[in-house]
């Protein structure tokens, strides 16, 4: 399988008070790398804070990255112009000099992609357009990318699409006001397939709904992928669920990815200490099961994010921090095939 | 009166809004013993939270009670005025909201608000309640409390407000604590914190506890008892295992089928619950589940069903369970019943009618 989405050192900063040389920075993304492959399901997790929903923003640009390279299909859509090509282990590629070779500052126009790249939000309350009919909201795509010739064919589109996540010809007249939550997440996917793209960021696309509507959104979102050849970046804070869906997962904590592993090896032989914390903490729905299982539970908060611990941003709530850990920031680096963790004290980890 | 600290018997409870009167409660009962740690499932809009509040005198204005008795403690709520109401509300039951940032009063300190209970209801000096809250926030594991009460709600992280609301809920160590959604809002590991912190102090200050979620997860691991609500029913009740391991009720099963579960190691598809939840205003007669239920039967469409008991406290609310109760009752004449029986007017071939007409 080829890579459809590469993310090489993607920073995203935002600007939080101070002037010069003392301006303060929320490092909201701070240096992640990763590829999605064509046609799989690529999860990121991670708690509230930790960066997911803005590295899938930054993915599309909703946001300008402040350093880093994207790219789509062997085309950079945005390159910062000091990240240097590296190869799978993460060594700078050299040129025939002997120097290090960079991107070329690049940022292009993201309209012919957004018909490539779509999104689904979170609340389905608040991402349509109340005044808008279900088939304006659908259709508005349409007509941005010039998708259909006449009238016509317009509304035959919308009525497919709207078929198409499970709702029917009658819904288009409709208001958003007039659907329960789980059917307007419907609109909103059917939003996204409107200009028929290759790739969707599901941000947090089920954690609004009812648990009994959960698995029919999740079920409509694997046969759409198995009906269109899509690919997703599943972005949820629940494990289980992401780990249902995706074939990779990817854990942040803090802006940076701790652990990115198979989803089956990642959820039964996670090696880094925050990823083993976050997989016991999750309520597992079996009461034998639940009594047994003792909990890992971590002490305190997750620190602000705009200051950020030193060295490794886990260590103030890990178990297994040391003197290193405080001074040196861990690599991310690989410890079986396709597994990748950020930790120092791998070997001690239990 | 009974044995149970909480004693809610047949309750019925409708808002009455513009649009027509919505019966939120249709006859629902609850006993809690002391100490007992009880789990309310079902989704948004299933009347779970109502049953809680209502226990407290706390239903929200176009909401009335209409029938039922609810005893608590040796109260009974019917009667009580809001005078009564308000010297057991935070005495002897208290409440953990879903969103600590919404519940806490911003222009307050935490230690404002924590003392304000403890003057209210104990006869404490302010030195001493100064003290005791002191004790509270340590108790419920915040560090520095001295620093913290004097702290305004913005100033804590989620996980910290909602300890602090937990212990204000504790100020007079309730015989009852509501938990309605407690962690909801928190992340997964900040919500393992908290429950663990709820249970050790239930083990230590011996309250009972109900606990209303929507996560099958969090009952399974904390409740003692789970009552799954659907439509301002309970549709099953039972202990945890009884509701885990042999759910009878359609919707139960169908909730515990539609949850992807952490240990699979292969990827199987989840089997949803098809449909909406009904719409409240415009309640389908018959059981409310019927029109999501794959096992519909014609009687389901039309009448509801009663109680079928399985032991002295598993129960449910379905025509199926109680369809097989009654043949089960009667071996020697489930010969005779396929032919018809009196007792039970729908057979078989009615169910694949009933399953037609459901369409």
């Amino acid at each position: 399988m080829s890579d459809l989405i590469k993310v090489e050192h993607l920073k995203q900063y935002f600007p939080a008070g101070g002037f010069g040389a003392k301006k303060k920075y929320v490092k909201a993304v701070d240096d992640v790398s990763f590829t999605i492959q064509k046609g799989e399901t690529f999860g990121l997790v991670g708690e509230s804070g930790c960066g997911k929903t803005t590295t899938g923003r930054t993915i599309l640009r909703l946001y300008e990255p402040t350093s880093g390279r994207i790219t789509y299909e062997d085309q950079v859509i945005f390159d910062s112009g000091d990240v240097p090509y590296t190869d799978r282990q993460g060594v700078p590629e050299k040129d025939a000099n002997g120097n290090i070779r960079y991107g070329k500052k690049t940022a292009v126009n993201m309209l012919p992609y957004r018909r490539k790249m779509q999104i689904v939000f979170q609340d389905p309350y608040a991402s349509l357009d109340p005044r808008m009919t279900v088939g304006d909201i659908v259709g508005e795509a349409i007509d941005i990318h010039k998708l259909a010739s006449s009238k016509k064919e317009r509304y035959e589109r919308i009525i497919e699409l709207l078929k198409c996540v499970g709702l029917n010809s009658e819904h288009a007249n409709r208001y958003p006001h007039e659907f329960s939550g789980g059917q307007r997440q419907r609109v909103g996917i059917a939003r996204a397939l409107a200009v028929d793209p290759q790739f969707i960021v599901c941000d947090e696309p089920i954690s609004a709904l009812d648990v009994s509507i959960q698995a029919q959104v999740v079920n409509m979102f694997e046969d759409l992928q198995a009906s269109m050849g899509l690919t997703y970046l599943f972005i949820a804070h629940d494990l289980s669920v992401v780990k249902h869906i995706s074939s990779r997962i990817g854990v942040m904590y803090l802006g940076k990815l701790v652990e990115l592993a198979e989803s089956n090896e990642l959820c039964f032989h996670s090696v880094h200490p925050y990823t083993r914390s976050l997989i016991s903490a999750i309520p597992i729905a079996d009461p034998v099961v639940a009594r047994k299982n003792k909990r890992i539970l971590l002490e305190g908060d997750v620190p602000s994010p705009l200051n950020p611990p030193s060295g490794c941003r886990f260590r103030t709530r890990c178990p297994y921090a040391t003197e290193q850990c405080a001074a040196e920031e861990p690599a991310f680096r690989e410890v079986s095939k396709g597994h990748f963790a950020a930790c120092h004290n791998l070997d001690k980890v239990q | 009166m009974s044995e149970y600290l909480v004693n809610i018997e047949n309750e019925r409870l409708s808002f009455f809004t513009p649009a027509g009167e919505v019966k939120a409660l249709n006859g629902v009962s609850i006993h809690v013993g002391e100490g007992e740690v009880l789990g309310i499932v079902g989704e948004s809009g299933s009347g779970k939270s109502v049953t809680a509040y209502s226990l407290m005198g706390l239903t929200a204005y176009p909401g009335r009670l209409i029938g039922g008795d609810l005893y608590f403690n040796g109260h009974h709520i019917n009667e009580m005025t809001e005078k009564q109401m308000r010297k057991m509300r935070g005495n002897e039951v208290s409440i953990i909201f879903q969103d600590p940032m919404t519940s806490l009063n911003p222009v307050y300190t935490i230690g404002n608000q924590i003392r304000e209970v403890i003057l209210l209801h104990t006869d404490k000096t302010k030195k001493e309640a100064q003290e005791r809250a002191i004790e509270l926030l340590t108790l419920v594991g915040i560090n520095e409390p001295k620093k913290r009460l004097k702290q305004y709600p913005h100033e804590l992280s989620g996980g910290m407000r909602q300890r602090v609301m937990i212990a204000i809920a504790l100020a007079c160590e309730p015989k009852l604590l509501i938990a309605d959604e407690p962690t909801t809002a928190l992340d997964v590991t900040i919500q393992a914190q908290i429950l663990e912190l709820m249970m050790e102090l239930k083990d230590k200050l011996g309250m009972a506890i109900i606990m209303i979620t929507h996560d099958l997860g969090i009952v399974a691991s904390t409740c003692e008892r789970i009552a799954v609500m659907y439509a301002g029913n309970i549709v099953e009740y039972g202990t945890t295992d009884d509701i885990f391991y042999n759910p009878r009720h359609e919707y139960t099963k169908g909730l515990i089928r539609s949850i992807p579960r952490m240990d699979a190691t292969e990827h199987t598809r989840l089997v949803p619950i098809e449909g909406t939840p009904v719409d409240m205003l415009n309640p389908p007669k018959g059981c409310k589940f019927a029109s999501r239920c794959e096992k519909c039967m014609k009687i389901c469409l039309t009448e509801m069903p009663p109680v079928t008991q399985f032991d002295e406290i598993h129960y449910t609310q379905c025509w199926l369970n109680q369809k097989a109760e009654m043949e089960e009752a009667s071996p020697q004449s489930s010969g005779k019943e396929q032919a018809g029986s009196p007792a039970e007017p729908e057979q078989d071939p009615q169910i694949a009618e009933g399953g037609a007409a459901n369409e």
